[in-house]
């Protein structure tokens, strides 16, 4: 079992008593507050989920595809099948993680990596996107569709809860801490040191008995499911679904850019991205549509503003902090440690060799 | 032990091995000498299941090893030390050692080995948490071969352990072969460095442009004339 530190614990009290402490301070934009949240929540399990491949130098920018289809198909169940989405989301799951094992199978066998790993899974984005679109009869194409309300709002059976906005928090709260679950499931297991191995070196990881294939496919196909699942959650909170919003490429890339900006390599980095980037594109829109200014300068290209900011960050971001946010903060603590521990073992050599006891 | 009849095997549009055949004994050292580009390192990938061959039978004790995964192969009982030792530079040493005994039949035993391990290569021991990158290329070497031995193999192929070292490492490094020779493991070396590997071998092959041109007891190979001139320079 996993045993949790004593600071996790407070986290996690003070996560859990969070909604009354804004309650009590923000009594009026209560349904705002617990909004971000919520969404910093939902996408951080996205982004946990992302990460478990991505760490291993799986760079997919196909996650937006896997988000989509758990999302439409738990949806388009509902509506079109009157499928509770207690059975749709297990579907959508399981189809995001087949087409997972479908792409991955013939990349990881051709030992296609890196770059064209890259552009290959930007492909199935695209064509997913297009299937929403295309498919517009069902989907609403690139309006996109909502799941239908069933009764008031809140219903287990139709597992809606939006209007509720405490419990959608906990319901977030309680996917993200399985999220954490997952991630740290996956760390201390073996397949961990093997696919850190075989990203390092894909041949000698094999000459020691390492199946890479077989690896890279469970991994993909788990990080797969977990966007899937996030995907069809978010669905259910939205209560709207749009191939811009859930599905396709921006949806890739915002993934890609909060994990690199958290920290790829660490527990909470992808949840300190998803604060990053919703703190960052909440904020930029807040400023935007205030500022008389920027509109006068840019018109009604102010709004597109945030995306090429976005940008720029994602640059700065490889170039100095490719460890980012959370990695950098780590590792310095860590090297502080380092030197003020060398630093004391010297004051107590040298306090030894005056012949004096520290 | 191992058995190779006929093997042919190459790259696309390439091939590098003509009916290679040869035998290893259990016990044995025997070595595959060559140029650049003889096909050792293939002959080694091709035991090794990391490239299949494209004709031809192999046998590890009568079980055939004709299209099968590497990590089958490792279960049989090879352990492949691949060439420039290809260890995994940002793991620790007893990371590497880990991923060594990653088979499920030597995972149950990896404290065990890893005892063993460090009971024949002392200096891995104080360098457990190093990272492997940072290691000389000595220590390197005997890494790659302590994780070879982490998964219990019976027979374990080197293809070039002396290459990038210098001079007086290199004698380090075929003293570590000694004394695997001694622990019991059947020996199959690749090198170029032909004087100084058949001191140490029972056997070797010649190997040239793919093909096995001689073969016979070390001592001869070593008095030949032909091999003196042609790859010793004497």
């Amino acid at each position: 079992m996993i045993r949790i530190s004593r600071p996790a614990l407070v986290g996690l009290a003070l996560l859990g008593v969070l909604p009354f402490v804004i309650r009590l301070l923000f009594s009026g934009s209560e349904k705002y507050y617990l909004h971000l949240l919520i969404q910093i929540l939902l996408w951080s399990f996205i982004y946990t989920g992302w990460s478990l491949m991505g760490r291993f130098g799986l760079t997919s920018l196909g996650h937006g595809a896997f988000t989509g289809i758990g999302a439409y198909a738990t949806v388009l169940l509902w509506n079109f099948a009157g499928l509770t989405p207690w059975l749709g989301i297990p579907i959508g799951v399981a189809v995001a993680a087949i087409v997972a094992l479908l792409v991955g199978y013939p990349c990881f066998r051709l030992r296609i990596t890196g770059h064209y790993f890259a552009l290959l899974t930007l492909a199935l984005t695209e064509f997913v996107r297009l299937c929403i679109v295309g498919w517009r009869d069902y989907t609403g194409g690139s309006l996109g569709t909502q799941p239908k309300r069933y009764g008031d709002g809140i219903s287990l059976y139709a597992m809606q809860f939006e209007p509720d906005r405490v419990l959608s928090y906990y319901i977030a709260l309680a996917l993200w801490l399985f999220g954490l679950y997952v991630w740290v499931r996956v760390d201390r297991s073996m397949d961990r040191y093997a696919l850190d191995a075989a990203s390092q070196d894909e041949d000698a990881a094999a000459s020691v008995g390492i199946h890479v294939t077989r690896e890279r496919l469970k991994v993909t196909a788990l990080s797969a499911a977990m966007c899937a699942l996030g995907g069809a959650v978010f669905a259910q909170y939205q209560m709207y679904i749009g191939p811009d919003t859930i599905a396709g490429l921006g949806v890739s890339l915002n993934i890609v850019f909060a994990v690199i900006a958290g920290g790829m390599w660490v527990l909470l980095g992808p949840t300190v991205g998803a604060v990053f980037t919703q703190v960052l594109s909440e904020g930029l829109r807040v400023t935007i549509q205030g500022s008389a200014t920027l509109k006068a300068w840019f018109g009604s290209a102010a709004f597109a503003l945030d995306t090429a900011i976005y940008g720029l960050l994602l640059v700065l971001f490889i170039i100095y902090m490719p460890r980012g946010i959370l990695g950098t903060l780590i590792e310095r603590r860590r090297r502080s440690d380092a030197v003020a521990a060398r630093g004391s073992e010297r004051t107590n050599a040298s306090l030894a060799a005056n012949g004096k006891r520290p | 032990m191992l058995e190779l009849r006929d093997i042919d095997a190459g790259y696309d549009g390439f091939q590098a091995l003509f009916g290679v055949s040869m035998q290893v004994a259990a016990g044995e050292a025997v070595a595959v000498i060559g140029a650049n580009g003889a096909g050792k390192t293939t002959l080694l990938r091709v035991i090794s299941g990391l490239l299949p061959a494209s004709a031809g039978e192999m046998n590890m004790e009568s079980v055939s090893l004709r299209a099968i995964a590497p990590h089958r192969i490792v279960e049989a009982g090879i352990a492949h030390v691949p060439e420039g030792r290809r260890l995994f530079p940002r793991l620790s040493v007893e990371s590497n050692l880990k991923m060594g005994a990653f088979a499920p039949a030597a995972r149950a035993r990896f404290a065990e080995r890893l005892d063993y391990v460090y009971s024949l290569f002392p200096r891995l021991k104080e360098r457990r948490a190093q990272l492997a990158g940072t290691m000389s290329g000595g220590e390197q070497q005997m890494c790659a071969i302590a994780r070879a031995l982490m998964s219990g193999p019976k027979l374990v192929l080197l293809d070039e352990p002396s290459m990038g070292l210098a001079p007086v490492i290199v004698h380090q490094v075929f003293d570590l072969v000694r004394r695997m020779r001694a622990e019991g493991y059947t020996v199959l070396v690749v090198e170029q460095n032909v004087s100084q590997v058949l001191k140490i071998v029972d056997r070797a092959y010649l190997l040239e442009v793919g093909r096995i041109k001689t073969s016979g007891p070390a001592a001869e190979l070593l008095a030949s004339d032909e091999i003196r001139k042609a790859y010793m320079g004497l």
